[in-house]
């Protein structure tokens, strides 16, 4: 194998791939990256195997073959050489390790037989739909917060994305929930997702695509089968397998009918949680809302740190109550919701509340109180 | 210990001190003459005890019916349970506490067996604890009839040395309750519980760090607290046979060794122990654990047994106050192999009916692995019970099913367990 590489393209292609090979790892090939060198451009791929990335980059090809090499490493060697510089890998029969050249600098790293490279096997898919990358990215962002990472409950350690008939007719629905909140976007249904019956997408699966959309063409294909779900966009690829297990009856959880609603203009209101949060007990974060006719009261005691409490503006007009909330969870929610106003309905102390984004009739969270 | 040295001496019947010439074996009371006489060097000094009861279970029953006096008995459950406690006349026939009943009853046939009243034992215990407490606040219990006590700065106060204080104590209980107890006196934990066991029953022995290397350097290994038959094993494999080649070595080659275990092996090898008297140590978990009649195998047999496992350690959780996270569950095979699984729940918990639902499906992974002769459930990393049981999202029913269960324990405490009963159980 030889082929000749520019550096950008080479940093961008592992960038993608890199991050989901472990730091550690008991099978040494799972520490690398296969390299696959075709006319004209190369591919490559990194797996921990449950979720597999190929991505690939145009190169000038001298001599085809494939080979596996330490992901990070390479990645780092690359990463440090100067912006535009010519990278040249090459694999000869007499020594067993490939070199890579770029400029005056040298460097040799040892290599495992790319026929030994586990690959995960694609199967064949049952659907397959296009989504609009920036719409996946919301479908991401709404939710991932709320992931669980409690192992008992291992059906909860990812988002359930599905088909749902949602406020505006049928949607392709993303719900996430740790028991202590969650959360749930919709997106309109798009044409041929009406067979996704319902898939849990892992934790760190998740995370990767998020962070893989940021590089994204506009349109992201979705492969989904029984075990396994794939994104594909430009040259990229991922493949991942799903959680095994049945996501609950999240539509039990989401209170209906709670008729106390308060209206806060979400910047002031988080701001002020933040602040006010600062003197919570570390384990308990918890913070007390005092509602009473056109504001909220913020207060936090704490026999330890001290006490704090900071009045917000807000529309309600029902009876004065006190309701506990965890304060990170409280702003984990107003972070997904924007500059705009969030519309909080309580039912009582005791009981979940709902919260919606006043900009976003598509997505809500549902927000367990605390015992004050 | 030459014979010219001074002694100090106490007698056990009518407490008089004096200091001796002779050596201790042959000594008589100067006062009363009787052959009770203790003499130690450090019987003046001493102050930590350790007081084992004598076959406590069995000594109660042997109270209560005066018949029983001279036969052999053995306090522990069924055909299928294992040994508690037996009396020293089942003792001398080979029976040992935990050893299976029917391994007992081949090597002490005429031994009348009594089924375990924890009740009983349980009070009689507290008095005898509450009795110890007056004699000093530093009371570390060990178990229901055992206990280290430290009596250091308590000899104004009782008008006498601490080995004095601890000889009036004993021969107390004996008129009070018709008890008898063993009584270890040393400088440190250690060397306190080997003596409590030299001079068994209704003994009192006292035992300095000069005695270690003709008392306890000839014992087995397995002599030593904390010093299991999986620890025997290696160490027997490692040259290690008796106390006394530990004592041999030094400090780093053990520690380097066997770790942490290593120091704690040097230290006993040479009698010194560092802990201190302890009072009230914080409870890490507690179970409740059963052995079956028959051996077990089917779910509809095993799945009733857990849930009313799990009801009584909620009951005991909420009683004593604690809920915790974590959730063992025990089966003995068998085989008399031993299977704990555990796991961790989000919240804490004192519910029987949380717990039943978090380790049914442990119990149903293990299933094939039976028949079993024994099931346990357990719960630790405990905390306090408010806060615990708060439910969430996915399990709104919680606090329910938890206020339930608080009231069915009022319920319980005031018209008996047969009372009232959940639908399930």
């Amino acid at each position: 194998m030889r082929l000749t590489i520019e550096r950008g393209a080479l940093l961008k292609a592992l960038g993608h791939v890199q991050s989901v090979v472990e730091r550690r790892n008991t099978i040494p090939i799972l520490s690398n990256v296969l390299i696959e060198a075709r006319d004209g451009s190369v591919t490559f791929a990194a797996t921990d195997l449950d979720i597999e990335i190929v991505d690939g980059a145009e190169a000038d090809v001298e001599r085809q073959g494939a080979i596996t090499v330490p992901a990070h490493l390479l990645y780092e060697i690359v990463r440090k050489l100067p912006d535009g510089s010519q990278v040249r890998l090459d694999l000869s029969s007499d020594d067993p390790r490939v070199t890579i050249t770029a400029g005056r600098g040298r460097y040799h790293l040892p290599v495992l037989a790319a026929g030994d490279f586990p690959a995960m096997s694609s199967g064949s898919f049952d659907s397959r739909f296009v989504l609009e990358r920036a719409a996946l990215a919301r479908l991401i962002d709404r939710t991932r917060f709320a992931i669980s990472t409690e192992e008992t409950r291992y059906y909860l350690n990812g988002v359930y994305l599905h088909s749902a008939s949602g406020d505006s007719g049928p949607a392709l629905r993303a719900v996430a929930t740790d028991g202590h909140r969650l959360a749930l976007a919709d997106y309109p249904q798009p044409a041929g997702a009406t067979a996704v019956k319902g898939v849990i997408i892992p934790r760190k699966t998740v995370q990767e695509l998020r962070r893989l959309l940021d590089d994204a063409a506009d349109e992201v294909e979705i492969a989904v089968s029984d075990a396994k779900i794939q994104f594909s966009f430009g040259r990229t690829t991922l493949t991942s397998k799903l959680i095994d297990g049945t996501f609950p009856d999240y539509t039990r959880v989401i209170p209906r009918g709670n008729s106390r609603i308060m209206t806060v203009r979400n910047d002031e209101f988080s701001r002020a949680v933040d602040r006010v949060a600062t003197m919570a007990a570390e384990r308990s974060r918890s913070i007390k809302l005092s509602l009473s006719d056109g504001k909220v009261v913020l207060a936090v005691n704490s026999p330890e740190t001290g006490a704090a409490t900071e009045e917000v503006e807000a529309s309600y007009g029902s009876d004065a109550m006190d309701i506990g909330f965890n304060a990170k969870y409280l702003l984990d929610i107003a972070g997904q919701i924007g500059s705009g106003e969030a519309q909080f309905e309580f039912a009582d102390a005791a009981s979940p509340t709902l919260v919606r984004d006043g900009n976003d009739p598509n997505a809500l969270f549902v927000l367990m109180p605390l015992r004050v | 210990m030459g014979v010219n040295r001074a002694l100090p001496s106490l007698c056990r019947d009518c407490f008089s001190h004096w200091e001796t010439q002779v050596g201790p074996d042959n000594g008589r009371c100067q006062a009363c003459g009787g052959r009770r006489v203790v003499s130690h060097a450090g019987l003046s000094e001493f102050t930590i005890a350790h007081i084992d009861c004598d076959a406590f279970f069995a000594a109660i029953h042997k109270r209560d019916q005066p018949e029983l006096r001279d036969k052999a008995v053995i306090v522990g459950g069924g055909k299928r349970g294992v040994v508690a406690t037996c009396c020293y006349l089942a003792r001398a026939s080979g029976v040992r506490s935990a050893m299976p009943m029917f391994k007992a009853l081949k090597l002490c046939p005429e031994a009348v067996v009594i089924a375990p009243q924890m009740s009983l034992y349980a009070k009689e215990g507290k008095a005898i604890r509450q009795a110890m407490q007056a004699l000093t606040p530093l009371v570390e219990a060990v178990s229901i009839d055992e206990a280290y006590l430290d009596l250091s700065g308590t000899e104004k106060m009782h008008h006498g040395s601490a080995a004095e204080t601890l000889a009036r104590f004993q021969s107390r209980i004996e008129a009070d309750h018709g008890l008898t107890v063993s009584v270890g006196l040393s400088c440190n934990k250690f060397l306190a519980k080997t003596a409590s066991d030299l001079d068994k029953p209704r003994g009192f022995a006292i035992l300095a760090p000069e005695d270690v290397p003709t008392l306890i350097w000839p014992r087995s290994v397995g002599f030593l607290h904390g010093v299991g038959p999986a620890f025997v094993k290696a160490l027997n494999r490692d040259g290690f046979q008796c106390v006394g080649d530990l004592a041999a070595v030094g400090k780093e080659d053990l520690i380097r060794r066997y770790g942490d275990g290593g120091l704690r092996l040097f230290n006993m090898a040479h009698g010194t122990d560092t802990r201190r008297v302890e009072p009230e140590t914080e409870r890490k978990s507690i179970s409740t654990e059963t052995t079956f009649h028959h051996d077990l195998v089917s779910r509809e047999d095993l799945e009733p047994l857990l849930q009313s496992l799990c009801a009584k350690l909620g009951a005991i959780c909420r009683g004593k106050g604690h809920a915790g996270r974590v959730l063992t569950l025990k089966l003995k095979t068998a085989g008399f192999q031993t299977i704990t699984r555990r796991l961790t729940l989000s919240e804490p918990t004192a519910t029987g009916y949380v717990m039943l639902d978090a380790l049914r499906p442990l119990l149903l992974q293990e299933l094939k692995r039976g028949p079993f002769r024994l099931m346990g459930v357990g719960v630790s990393d405990l905390g306090p019970l408010e806060g615990a049981d708060q439910g969430d999202l996915l399990n709104q029913s919680a606090p329910r099913r938890a206020a339930l269960e608080r009231a069915l324990d009022s319920v319980h405490a005031r018209f008996g367990k047969a009372m009232v009963r959940t639908l399930r159980s």
